[in-house]
This record gives C-alpha cells, sequence and structure tokens, in this order.
C-alpha cells in the first residue's frame, strides 16, 4: 500500500469524526432537494438530471460514517420523495435505504473528503440506486421504461460532478463536536 | 439468536426497514389504493413552498419586466412632454397588465364559452418520478376529486390523479398511464388514446379498413365518464396500416403552447364536435345540359327500345319477343302463364330490306344458329306475321 493510499484509507477516518452537521440543515436540505427536483424542472427541463436528494443522502452517508443513521436517513428522504410522486410509496424509499446504508460502509473505508473519491462513490452509487430503483419498478409493478446504459453513465458522471463542488459547500454547514 | 442479532445488527435493522417497505408496496398494489395519509402530509407540506416559490418567480419576473419597461419610458420622456409622458407610463403599464393577463384572459373567456362547470388551477411543480405528472395549486378545498378532467381552451391536458385538501397531482396526457375514449371529426371513426411518454400520443383500436386523414382532429368520445363528450383531443400527424390496427400518431393540441393554467372540470357537459370543412363549397359544378335538344335522340345506340332508355342485348331480344307476342295475340311474353317463345316462328328481316344492307342489319336482329347465311323464304305457320 502507498503512501497516498494509506492517507486515503486510514487518515482521514479520526479527522471526519471531529465534525457533526447542523440539525437544521438536516431537516431542512432534503425539503429543499424535493422542491428543487418538483419545481425547477418544470421551467428548466435540462436540470431534470440532477438527483439532489440522492445527491443528499449520499452526503449524509459519507459523512455520518454511521451505517444505521445513513439507512434511515435514506428511508425518511426516500418515502418523502415517493409521496410526492405518482407511483406506490416505497421505491425510492428502498432503493435510497440501500444506498444510504452501503455509502455508510464503504466511508469507513474511504477518506470521502477527498474530492476524487468523492466523485468516484457519487458516480457508483448514482448507477447503483438508478439500476435498483429500474429493477423494483420492474419487478414489483411492472411500469418501467426500459433502461438506457449509455444515458445513465452519461447522467452518473454529471451529478458526481455537480456534487464535488456541492460537498464542499454542504461541508461549510458543518460544525465542530 | 442475541448473539447473532447482536453481530450483525445493522443489517438486520436494514433487512428490517427494507422488508417493511416492501410490505407497503406490496399492501398498495394489493388493494391498489395509495397510503393516502402519507400523501396527504407530504403535498400538504411541499404545496405551500412550492405555491410561495412560484410566487416569487413571478414577483421577480414582473419586476423585471416592468424595470425594462420604465427604461423604454425614460428614453420617451426626451421626446415628449411630462404629461404625455405620465399617460404613456400609464398606457405602456396597461399594456404589460393586459399582456401578462392574455393567458388567464383566454382561459376566463373560454370558460364562459364552455357549458362545463370549471375552476382554473395554476401548475405549481411537477411530480418527483414523472414529468408526465404535475401538482397544480386547487385541491379538495376547493371542490377537486380525483378522476375529474382537466382542460384548456385548445383541448384536454389530463385528468385529476388524486387530490389532497390544497393540491392535486394531474396526469397529463402524455403520461404512459393515461387513456381516454376518442373519435374522429370526419369519419367519426373511434378509438382509444393512449400516452407515449413524450409529446405525441397515439390512438388504438382503429381498424385498417376504417379510414383516418392526417390533419384531422380527434375529439372525446364521453365514453370514458371522465372527459365530457366534444372536447378537442389532437390532430393527426401519422396514419399507417399495422397488422390489425392503424397505427395513428396524434400532436395534443392542449398542450401544445406549454402549461401554466389549466381549467379542472367540476361538473362536465358533453357537447356536439363541429362539423369538419364541407368539400361542397370548393366543388365547382357547370350548369345542366338544356332539355330537348335537336340531336338529343342520335346518341341512343340503335336497337334501344321505344322507351328510350339504355338497355343491354338481352333487354333489346326481350323487346323483340315482346313485339311477336304481341302480332300473335298471345299472352304477354314474360307474364304470368305465357309459354316460351318459339324461336321458329321468329321473322326473317325482309328480303328487301336485306338485299339493299345485307351487312347493316341490326345489331338486334336474332339469327337462329344453323340458320343459312342469304335469306329463306319464310316456312309456313299458323299465323304469319305481317311483314312491312
Amino acid at each position: 500500500m502507498t503512501e497516498t493510499s494509506e492517507q486515503i484509507l486510514v487518515e482521514r477516518k479520526a479527522r471526519g469524526a471531529a465534525f457533526r452537521m447542523r440539525p437544521v440543515a438536516i431537516l431542512l436540505l432534503p425539503f429543499v432537494a424535493v422542491l428543487y427536483e418538483i419545481y425547477v424542472s418544470q421551467f428548466i427541463a435540462q436540470f431534470d438530471y440532477l438527483k439532489l436528494p440522492l445527491l443528499v443522502v449520499l452526503y449524509f452517508s459519507l459523512m455520518w460514517r454511521n451505517q444505521l443513521a445513513a439507512l434511515f436517513y435514506g428511508a425518511a428522504v426516500g418515502l418523502l420523495e415517493d409521496s410526492l410522486a405518482s407511483h406506490p410509496i416505497g421505491l425510492f424509499g428502498i432503493a435510497k435505504t440501500l444506498a444510504g446504508y452501503f455509502a455508510a460502509s464503504v466511508s469507513l473505508r474511504f477518506d470521502v473528503d477527498h474530492g476524487a473519491i468523492r466523485f468516484i462513490l457519487v458516480f457508483f452509487f448514482f448507477i447503483f440506486h438508478n439500476v435498483f430503483y429500474w429493477v423494483m419498478d420492474q419487478a414489483l409493478l411492472g411500469l418501467a421504461s426500459p433502461l438506457e446504459p449509455a444515458q445513465t453513465f452519461i447522467v452518473a458522471g454529471l451529478n458526481a460532478a455537480v456534487a464535488v463542488p456541492l460537498f464542499m459547500l454542504f461541508d461549510k454547514m458543518k460544525e465542530r463536536a | 439468536m442475541d448473539l447473532i442479532l447482536g453481530r450483525y445488527r445493522n443489517l438486520s435493522v436494514l433487512l428490517l426497514v427494507v422488508f417493511g417497505q416492501l410490505l407497503l408496496l406490496a399492501y398498495q398494489v394489493h388493494n391498489n389504493q395509495h397510503v393516502r395519509i402519507v400523501r396527504v402530509w407530504a403535498v400538504t407540506a411541499v404545496a405551500p413552498m412550492a405555491r410561495g416559490l412560484e410566487n416569487v418567480r413571478t414577483s421577480v419576473h414582473s419586476f423585471f419586466s416592468d424595470y425594462f419597461i420604465l427604461l423604454d419610458v425614460r428614453e420617451e420622456n426626451r421626446r415628449v412632454t411630462a404629461e404625455n409622458n405620465r399617460l404613456k407610463l400609464e398606457n405602456n403599464f396597461l399594456k404589460t397588465e393586459l399582456s401578462t393577463a392574455d393567458r388567464a384572459k383566454a382561459l376566463i373567456e373560454f370558460k364562459g364559452r364552455s357549458p362545463s362547470n370549471n375552476i382554473a388551477a395554476r401548475i405549481i411543480a411537477n411530480s418527483s418520478s414523472s414529468k408526465t405528472v404535475v401538482l397544480v395549486d386547487r385541491g379538495t378545498s376547493d371542490g377537486v376529486f380525483k378522476g375529474m378532467a382537466v382542460i384548456t381552451g385548445d383541448g384536454i391536458v389530463g385528468k385529476v390523479l388524486d387530490s389532497y385538501p390544497l393540491a392535486s397531482h394531474i396526469q397529463l396526457i402524455t403520461n404512459e398511464q393515461f387513456g381516454a375514449g376518442v373519435f374522429s371529426q370526419k369519419n367519426r371513426v373511434y378509438g382509444t388514446l393512449l400516452g407515449q411518454g413524450h409529446n405525441r400520443c397515439r390512438v388504438e383500436r382503429v381498424q385498417n379498413e376504417e379510414k383516418v386523414e392526417v390533419d384531422e382532429m380527434f375529439y372525446t368520445t364521453g365514453e370514458d365518464r371522465i372527459f365530457p363528450k366534444g372536447l378537442p383531443v389532437g390532430k393527426v400527424v401519422s396514419v399507417s396500416a399495422g397488422p390489425t390496427f392503424k397505427s395513428i400518431e396524434v400532436v395534443p393540441t392542449g398542450i401544445k403552447n406549454g402549461l401554466e393554467e389549466v381549467l379542472i372540470v367540476l361538473e362536465g357537459v358533453h357537447q356536439e364536435i363541429p362539423p369538419p370543412p364541407s368539400l361542397a363549397e370548393r366543388i365547382n359544378l357547370i350548369p345542366a345540359p338544356p332539355s330537348g335538344s335537336k340531336d338529343g335522340g342520335s346518341s341512343i345506340p340503335a336497337g334501344t327500345p321505344s322507351s328510350g332508355l339504355l338497355t343491354t342485348d338481352a333487354d333489346r331480344v326481350a323487346e323483340r319477343y315482346r313485339a311477336i307476342e304481341q302480332q300473335r295475340g298471345g299472352t304477354k311474353f314474360g307474364a304470368f302463364g305465357s309459354q316460351a317463345p318459339s324461336f321458329s316462328t321468329i321473322p326473317t328481316a325482309p328480303a328487301k330490306q336485306a338485299a339493299v344492307a345485307p351487312h347493316t342489319a341490326s345489331p338486334n336482329q336474332i339469327v337462329p344458329s344453323g340458320a343459312p347465311a342469304t335469306p329463306k323464304p319464310a316456312a309456313p305457320v299458323a299465323e304469319k306475321p305481317k311483314v312491312p
């Protein structure tokens, strides 16, 4: 293992634990993200690709490094999103529960303050979330439209690119424990 | 057991939470109804925020448009008097008000014309799962309920999918789950309109034998019990024959200009569809030919019965037999109780006429088969017909 990888994997673990998020941000950000998703996209269709609720879940899951907190937070945001959708409640809930849980699991092993790591993780978990959502939509409800791998990869890349500066912005909301 | 649960506590909780949500999904799918209370809370919490955002957006938009209008007025101030400027400013302001209210005014005018009882609503957000489901600012408190039709002056827009106290979800005509009974304007061809997830819909269940033309309009039938009969749906842009049914694509007219305000039909009234543009107006007819022209009779072919009507060879033979029977004084040929005609008694053409024009015999002259080409004296018969 090189020095850099050691730095990435181990060193920052304790540093992250020294901070915690403001409760207001924890409660308000999901609402803002869902509102963005349902409101902004009706005027600017190009912004439809940006899945802010998922990015918020991934950010908190990666920062908390707590699987239980991450899975409950993912479930809450997913259910909020479901309740504003036209499909049965639970699809986004399950997908975001799993995404949050596994993101928190991964955060125990990586330095999630590193921009490149954040990019890769968001890219991976975006695809994981979308594929899992599509599978459930297809298997449980038979409603899904065909999955387009190329488009999914491009959108995942765009979301990951947005996530890096966005997570830096979210970092400003952290306070010392 | 406790050891396992303790060791895999996080995984156990994950499985429990996922399983709980799966149960929730199964309950909704099994009962074909959503968990209404959760949706009511969520929509009630989010709808005021969306409405506030929409108000901020429209305020900012009108502020900037007013600002630029004021800049124009300032330029005008250099050339005209203060009084004129004041009037122009007022005039411009009123014009702006009118232009911004144009859409709402058109909607109100349509509302006045429409026999149905409608309520105007504004779109405030999209659904989080689909862009073909939108949220409007009218709910059960305004008398809006699930299943109501949503229209504009140009045509149908969708239907109410769910209604909550302050807002309602509208399923747009372009949604994949949307369906409505429709029929065509010209030929009254019935079909089912289905959304496709984009800005074109298709009409299904139209037999290949039925006639549907490009640019033809489709209207609602009213038989789906959602949309009143006679509302415009869309214009046909392509028609092609399929294995059994036609493949028809329609561009919805109700959403072609973008959507901001819509009308929700509280009480629908069926109406007739307008007649298609008449083709007779475009046909140029010349006047009828004058009756009793000089050479009117010459156009009738030789051998045509005395009635003057155009007939077949069989009619001409029958006419000839009737004449023979009349000369005999027997029963009318073809009448009840008459006998079959005797071919041996058919008179031959007069020798004189045959000698003069042997090759110009009348086409209706019957020559029995096997008879000689040259005329022979007629065989003696009981009643010989008189030859002129």
